[in-house]
């Protein structure tokens, strides 16, 4: 499939020139094009901040909701339609701060989504404040004295719960983090791929050059199979791993616990109330034995 | 002699209250009499005073009243919980050690019931609360092995050791309540009623869920919140027969998004919440609001603010569910007040929200959702269900400017065309805009849906003579009570309106209250909201106003009562 099928005309793209965000939206449509992903079956679920806007600028579906909340949709929308293929994608703030509940517990609930962050450690649509994974001493226009709290760590979180499938990449690799959204895509079961990328206008700190430094990909004597080896890697930093973490191939997803669709594969918009079983209900209530 | 009988039953949260109600409000459906339940408890697990008001009649019967005929106090301090409810016509059935210094046993109408006596003797004193079951079905001389065979029924899933003692202790109670009936200390004549047969006995919340799955519900997120889990309980239970996904969302926050982001698939999807978790909803409200999503959320009050009162029962989120959400977009506010109109309306909720692509609220409260009584089996003959979904062609715009507001609705996967919905303010595409006049006209395609809504809206319902001088005003929950009080005033002229649709408020609002020489309004909260939202859309101001707000719902006689001192 040509990458072009996913480019969209007239589009006036708010991201500064520069912006990680580019390249990720470049890599992203490779990945759909070479896993021939028809736009009409792709929903692409975002929330706020300037990654969240990454949905209107490919071909797709879109549900571009609420700061913080695209993973509910999502999961709702992957339920509700498991034919669909469902991304969230938005950045570290969206996901890890007013989202980070929904990020618990969707990685609990395990849909077959593919959860992208674009994590570039600052809020870029509010203007330059810390995000939950801003390194300590990080000085914004509110944190004055530096960034205190303890950086979010979501990868270590995710394999915490058990999440499926933890991926962590860099937007300046083109081909590795293609290859790892490929995989996340194709994986059966919840799959988190951070990303990690500049902010060129508000993170003077973690910049393309100090991404490139405190870097390094883990190479094939890791086992994604091991979540304790997984974990130990995710808690590395400076430098920070990249790479596959973390596969756990067993779990059963969400569209399938729920069990709607064991005998009957008809998304809910084909399915009709069965009225006769109704009656049938409504008439335990007369208490007639 | 009494045609009516009002049986109340009073005991700690973990003693069986619940279980009485249930047990006893079914079998004497069984045995063919009109029933009526409704509780109140504390919001504790253990401990605490509950009680449940069982009434039973010749005729329908469907309202709380304060009277009580016969009070069964199961434990201590049970008697003190309904003090001001004991009269002299009260008939305390108890046994004597067990409430000894709680009641001047020789003021009242006392009747030694030896309950835990006959339970402790079975084995376990737990099973006082079936004893007191079987003395009730054995007053009213119900078959035994009616009676046998549901509680045998109930206690099916137990130990055979739990349900041959739980049968014994029915016996027991049993026995005793024939003597009691031939003692003829107890007097009543109350017939059976075959019309009920074909009945069903329901609360309301299962009236709501059963009508939401007549309405095709097939999603439901929610997070577990007294009053209003009832409808999420009830429809995990049948998920699997209709294929209903019904998810227990971490926070309402999620709920609500998940249920829009399942209608935007094709799902038909609720949430049930309380006020506070409404309250957490709100954000979402607002998405549905832009998105133009269909929403179907039930709200049962109870009342706050905050935690409030979280077992008992209010009318007061009335202006939170109309003012929900920033921005201004249509919505529309359903209040059942017959059991049926929990069902009726729910169904109807989800058709209009498809249609119109908004929000509706099925506005309930505690004394709606855990009341009970026999009713007409809904009619079942149409209900077909209005689905609105269209199937895109590749230039498809999800939000196309159209002459009455409405875009034609498609989902992903369905068609050639690409749907795109966006809580940014939009173009006809879907795609965040800042085009200023776009802006202009989203807004009023939006707001246009709410001409359209005044067309469809659901009238009130008038009972009484059409001559009317007084006019009582009421919504929702208080149908029944306010019909029964209306009724024992027994004045020809004065009749009641009552709105199951608060907003829109329906067209002929104001030709019914113009009519009206006086009007009384009847609210359960303390600032009379429907008043107010009157006011501003018919400019007539109510200022005689019965409001009630202790977390109870109204007794029948006090709002006979307050009605008629104010018609004096």
């Amino acid at each position: 499939m040509d990458t072009e099928i996913f480019n969209m005309a007239g589009m006036d793209i708010a991201w500064c020139p520069g912006c990680g965000n580019f390249p990720i939206l470049k890599i992203l449509k490779q990945a759909l094009a070479e896993l021939t992903i028809e736009p009409t079956n792709l929903v692409m679920v975002s929330g706020i901040g300037q990654a969240a806007k990454i949905p209107h600028y490919l071909k797709a579906n879109v549900f571009n909701g609420l700061h913080g909340r695209a993973l509910p949709p999502a999961t709702a929308i992957k339920a509700t339609n498991p034919a669909l293929t469902v991304i969230a994608e938005s950045g570290d703030g969206d996901m890890y701060g007013e989202g980070g509940n929904h990020f618990i517990h969707t990685i609990r609930r395990n849909p077959n989504i593919t959860n992208i962050v674009h994590n570039n450690m600052v809020y870029g649509l509010t203007k330059g404040q810390a995000s939950p994974t801003s390194q300590t001493g990080f000085k914004t226009p509110v944190q004055v004295g530096g960034v205190f709290l303890e950086p979010f760590n979501p990868l270590a979180v995710a394999i915490a719960l058990d999440a499926s499938f933890v991926a962590r990449a860099f937007s300046g690799d083109a081909e590795q983090t293609k290859e790892i959204i490929k995989k996340a895509i194709e994986h059966k079961g919840y799959a988190l791929v951070d990303i990690f990328q500049p902010c060129v206008t508000f993170n003077k700190l973690n910049t393309f050059e100090w991404f490139k430094k405190n870097t390094y990909y883990l190479d094939d004597s890791h086992d994604p199979s091991n979540r304790n080896e997984a974990f130990t890697k995710a808690t590395e930093n400076e430098p920070f791993p990249l790479g596959i973490f973390y596969i756990n191939p067993d779990k059963r997803t969400f569209e399938e616990n729920i069990g709607i669709y064991k005998e009957n594969q008809k998304p809910l918009y084909e399915r009709e109330p069965d009225i006769g079983k109704l009656k049938s209900l409504i008439e335990t209530f007369t208490i007639t034995e | 002699m009494r045609k009516d009988l009002s049986i109340v039953l009073c005991g700690q949260a973990g003693q069986g209250i619940q279980t009485v109600e249930y047990l006893l409000t079914r079998i004497f459906k069984l045995a063919g009499y009109n029933v009526f339940a409704t509780k109140e408890y504390m919001s504790r697990v253990r401990g605490g005073i509950n009680s449940t008001e069982i009434r039973v009649s010749s005729g329908p019967v469907c309202a709380y009243i304060n009277r009580i005929d016969i009070l069964i106090p199961l434990n201590k301090g049970a008697v003190g919980h309904v003090e001001k409810r004991i009269s002299p016509q009260t008939i305390i059935l108890a046994e004597k050690e067990t409430i000894a210094e709680d009641f001047d046993q020789t003021r009242h109408k006392f009747i030694d019931v030896p309950f835990t006596k006959k339970a402790t003797e079975i084995g376990n004193k737990i099973y006082s609360n079936v004893v007191a079951v079987g003395t009730v079905t054995g007053l009213f001389g119900i078959e035994l092995q009616t009676v046998s065979e549901y509680v045998k029924k109930f206690f099916s899933s137990k130990a055979d050791d739990v349900v041959q003692k739980n049968l014994a202790a029915v016996k027991e109670g049993f026995n005793l309540g024939l003597g009691l009936a031939d003692s003829s200390k107890i007097k009543f004549d109350i017939n059976d009623d075959a019309d009920i047969k074909d009945q069903i006995l329901v609360n309301g919340a299962e009236a709501v869920a059963l009508g939401a799955i007549a309405g095709g519900c097939n999603f439901i997120s929610s997070y577990p919140m007294s009053p209003s889990t009832g409808v999420l309980i009830f429809l995990a239970k049948q998920a699997k027969d209709f294929g209903i996904i019904a998810e227990q969302a971490e926070d309402e926050i999620a709920a609500i998004n998940m249920a829009i982001g399942a209608w935007y698939a094709g799902a038909r999807a609720m949430v049930t919440t309380s006020g506070g978790g409404f309250a957490l909803m709100t954000e979402g409200l607002s998405l549905a609001g832009i998105l133009e999503s269909p929403i179907v959320i039930h709200l049962a009050q109870r009342p706050g603010p905050a935690t409030g009162l979280p077992t008992r029962t209010e009318q007061a989120d009335l202006e939170l569910a109309l003012y929900a959400g920033h921005g201004e977009f249509p919505r529309i506010l359903l209040a059942p007040g017959k059991i049926q109109d929990g069902f009726y309306l729910t169904r109807k909720a989800f058709d209009l929200a498809e249609k119109y692509q908004i929000p509706v609220f099925i506005l309930t409260d505690q004394y709606f959702v855990d009341s009970y009584y026999n009713t007409a089996c809904p009619d079942l003959s149409d209900v077909s269900i209005e689905k609105h979904i269209v199937q895109t062609d590749a230039d498809y715009k999800r939000y196309k400017l159209t002459d009455d507001g409405i875009s034609p609705r498609g989902i992903p996967g369905y068609g050639k065309g690409l749907v795109a919905v966006d809580s940014d303010e939009h173009d006809e595409a879907g795609h965040i805009t800042e085009d200023l006049g776009l802006r202009v006209e989203m807004v009023d395609k939006r707001l246009k849906k709410l001409e359209l809504l005044k067309d469809e809206s659901i009238p009130p319902e008038l009972v009484g003579s059409e001559d009317y001088k007084n006019l009582i005003v009421c919504w929702g929950s208080t149908y029944n009570i306010v019909r029964e009080a209306v009724k024992n005033l027994g004045r020809d002229d004065t009749a009641f309106l009552h709105f199951k649709q608060v907003y829109p408020l329906p067209g002929q609002t104001s030709d019914y209250l113009k009519k009206a020489r006086r009007i009384i309004i009847v609210e359960n909260n303390a600032t009379s909201q429907f008043a107010k939202l009157i006011k501003l859309h018919t400019g007539i101001e109510i200022s005689d106003r019965i409001l009630k707000y202790d977390g109870l719902s109204f007794y029948v006689e006090e709002l006979a009562e307050k009605l008629n001192d104010l018609l004096k």
